[in-house]
């Protein structure tokens, strides 16, 4: 069973800073780093594949540069790693994003074999949209199951899935049938470490690169800026806010007389909440 | 503000992308909230989008309207009656067996029906998961602009919707226009707005809408739904009072005192990510950016630097009091009540002051 899982190359958001007079980001010398997120997708799918055979695929849009995500994926033993890179796929909002992945996604059913599961995260830590997953499902006509913490079943002949996914106030149990689109919920496995022989065939491994036109696509207007319907208006950091913190501290108190002043200076900035306080609170 | 701040924000280099609505769009009238509703029960940040929607359209000079899906009649009735008194002037309902569960086909093919039928200009949902699995199907098949996970929703000089969104992190706000394409969608995060007030009686006009689609035809089946049975993320997202601590807390152990004061002040507890990173909370329990949004009317932090991650979820809260050893501390940049201590001597203190006056104060009352 062919099983491709789409990931994205982030910068570590964790490293981000934004210049304090430009408000631009300062992207220099911040490490790139697989999404998080993407990682479960990875895994579940490397899972899928033991358990019912066949190959696992990785695909990623991005600049040449993202071949570095790919090796990465292929270290945990993934079977072929797939490059989507062209200038036309610049500035990408959602829509066109998946309009370029889902092309791609053609191209690899019908080099390699059409894909019965295709894997995304929740979202990315960049964009936060959670929005690629389904676009890619509505292009497809891929039956849909988003945030799914387990696969439950999984039936290649009669074409069969069960998963548990999260829904609002509880866990929704669906049947459905393949071809899928599973975007994969956070904390629900663990990525594994490759084998050393993965690790030796990931650096020598050649990776599949596609231009928008080898991936087939010829409506280039559909891609990038051109495709994107939304559009960046400004970029700015949050506003500071006009009420500076009251400091509630005196060098010679005591914690108790600190505590008291505290509880003084919340009663009387908000007085009603005292009264609420004494009638909600758990008592003495 | 200085000069420095005045000046006109870094673009994204799209700038010259000018309005040009395409004729066959111009119809397009109306802001849309989907209203997300299990067994008539309405998510509250449908009411918040409701709120908000409202502004929008009073703006617009146009009407407000709620899409209510669901299987039963008089449920969605009811449902709809509810949409009116918080504001909404219409309501557009799908009644069908097929919708009794949320299943992606489904609701898609209604959403997308009604808006080819009846041409929204604006179309708003939570970003549930329900809201987002949805919203990006329909946006999809729409072709047209989606933006996530809203802070704030305008509408600019020319009448379309700016919708501003955390972006990188949460280090950066940007503002999207969808100015091309129709509708311009969004979602909006839980407690990002604030309910606005009911008014009793006020009622609206219904129009109902077929699905259009056999149960066969849907080939995505429910075979069990589990609810939570501790829905410790409502009631997170929905507290009055809410106590967390961060890192400066140093351990599990000491975890306990921010524990002991919710439980004097009949609060939730909750932290910053890295608490669920190290396993002292559950994820449920984390509050910001990958977290919950929380908007309560008082916030004790203590011993949390204030990143933005983490600032973006608390913004909405009355009251924050942050408790840290540095006085450098980001979170004293949006705190409105500072205190600068040890929180592991402080907590204990204040816990005891809480009660002694709740205490005292409950009987005299
Ligand atoms: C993509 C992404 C998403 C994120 N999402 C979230 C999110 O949703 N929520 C979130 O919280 N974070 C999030 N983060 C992480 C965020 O950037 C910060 O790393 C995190 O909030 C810091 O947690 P902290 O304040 O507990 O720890 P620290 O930053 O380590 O701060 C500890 C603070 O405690 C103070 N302190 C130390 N000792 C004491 C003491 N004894 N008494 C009182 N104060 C003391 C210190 O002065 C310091 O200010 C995210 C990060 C990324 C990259």
């Amino acid at each position: 069973m062919h099983i491709v899982v789409c990931i994205k190359q982030v910068p570590d958001s964790a490293q981000i800073r934004v210049h304090p007079v430009t408000n631009t980001i300062m992207r220099q010398g911040v490490p790139t780093i697989i999404n998080p997120y993407d990682l479960f997708a990875v895994e579940e799918a490397l899972r899928m594949r033991d358990k019912v055979g066949g190959t696992v695929t990785v695909l990623t849009m991005g600049p040449q540069a993202a071949e570095d995500a790919l090796r990465r994926a292929l270290t945990f033993g993934v079977d072929r790693a797939v490059l989507l890179t062209d200038r036309a796929f610049a500035g990408s909002d959602t829509l066109a994003t998946s309009f370029a992945l889902a092309a791609a996604l053609s191209k690899i059913g019908r080099e390699f074999g059409e894909p019965r599961v295709v894997f995304t995260g929740k979202q990315t830590i960049d964009g936060d949209t959670a929005q690629v997953g389904p676009g890619i499902a509505k292009r497809l006509k891929l039956n849909q199951l988003t945030y799914v913490a387990k696969i439950v079943a999984i039936k290649p002949a009669e074409g069969e899935i069960v998963v548990e996914r999260r829904a609002e106030g509880g866990m929704q149990t669906l049947s459905t049938k393949l071809p899928v689109l599973i975007t994969m919920l956070e904390g629900t496995n663990e990525i594994r470490r490759g084998t050393i022989d993965d690790a030796l065939r990931a650096s020598r491994q050649e990776i599949v690169t596609w231009s928008a036109a080898d991936a087939g696509i010829t409506e280039v207007a559909k891609c990038g800026l051109k495709g994107s319907p939304t559009i960046v208006k400004k970029v700015f950091a949050p506003p500071p806010r006009a009420e500076k913190a009251l400091q509630i501290a005196t060098a010679d108190q005591s914690m108790e007389e600190l505590a008291e002043a505290t509880t003084k200076a919340i009663f009387k900035r908000r007085p009603k909440l005292e009264e609420d306080l004494i009638r909600f609170s758990a008592g003495p | 503000m200085t000069e420095a701040e005045k000046k006109p924000p870094a673009s994204s280099g799209r700038a010259g992308t000018r309005k040009e609505l395409p004729e066959h769009f111009k119809a397009y009238k109306n802001v849309w909230v989907v209203i997300e509703s299990e067994m008539g029960a309405i998510h509250p940040v449908s009411l918040e989008l409701l709120g908000e929607g409202r502004k929008l359209a009073d703006k617009r000079g146009v009407e407000l309207a709620g899409v209510v899906l669901g299987s039963d009649r008089a449920t969605n009735a009811a449902v709809a009656a509810a949409i009116f008194e918080h504001g909404a002037d219409r309501a557009y309902i799908v009644a069908d067996p097929a919708l009794e569960h949320y299943r992606n086909e489904a609701y898609t093919k209604a959403v997308t029906d009604i808006v080819n039928t009846y041409k929204p200009e604006i179309l708003l949902l939570g970003a549930t998961n329900l809201g987002r699995d949805l919203a990006g199907s329909v946006a999809t098949t729409l072709l047209t602009g989606l933006t996530a996970d809203c802070t704030e929703l305008a509408i600019d000089e020319e009448g379309s919707l700016a919708a501003t969104r955390p972006t990188f992190g949460g280090s950066l706000l940007c503002t999207i226009l969808t100015l091309n394409y129709r509708p311009q969608m969004a979602t909006v995060r839980p407690r990002v707005f604030a309910l606005p007030a009911r008014e009793p009686g006020r009622t609206g006009q219904i129009i109902e809408h077929p699905l259009n689609l056999a149960e066969d035809d849907i080939i995505t089946k429910v075979v069990q739904f589990v609810a939570d049975r501790h829905s410790d993320e409502v009631q997170l997202a929905y507290a009055d009072i809410v106590v967390a601590g961060g890192l400066g807390l140093r351990s599990m152990e000491n975890f306990q005192l921010v524990k002991n004061l919710a439980a004097v002040l009949g609060a939730e507890y909750g932290g910053s990510r890295p608490l669920v990173q190290k396993g002292w909370i559950s994820s449920d329990r984390q509050i910001g950016q990958t977290g919950k949004t929380i908007r309560p009317k008082l916030y004790i932090a203590a011993g949390i630097s204030g990143a933005i991650q983490h600032r973006v979820g608390v913004e909405g809260a009355d009251t924050i009091l942050a408790i840290n050893t540095d006085p450098n501390a980001p979170i004293f940049q949006f705190a409105h009540l500072g205190v600068i201590a040890d929180a592991i001597e402080f907590l204990p203190a204040l816990t005891e002051v809480f009660r002694a006056r709740l205490a005292v104060n409950r009987l005299a009352s």
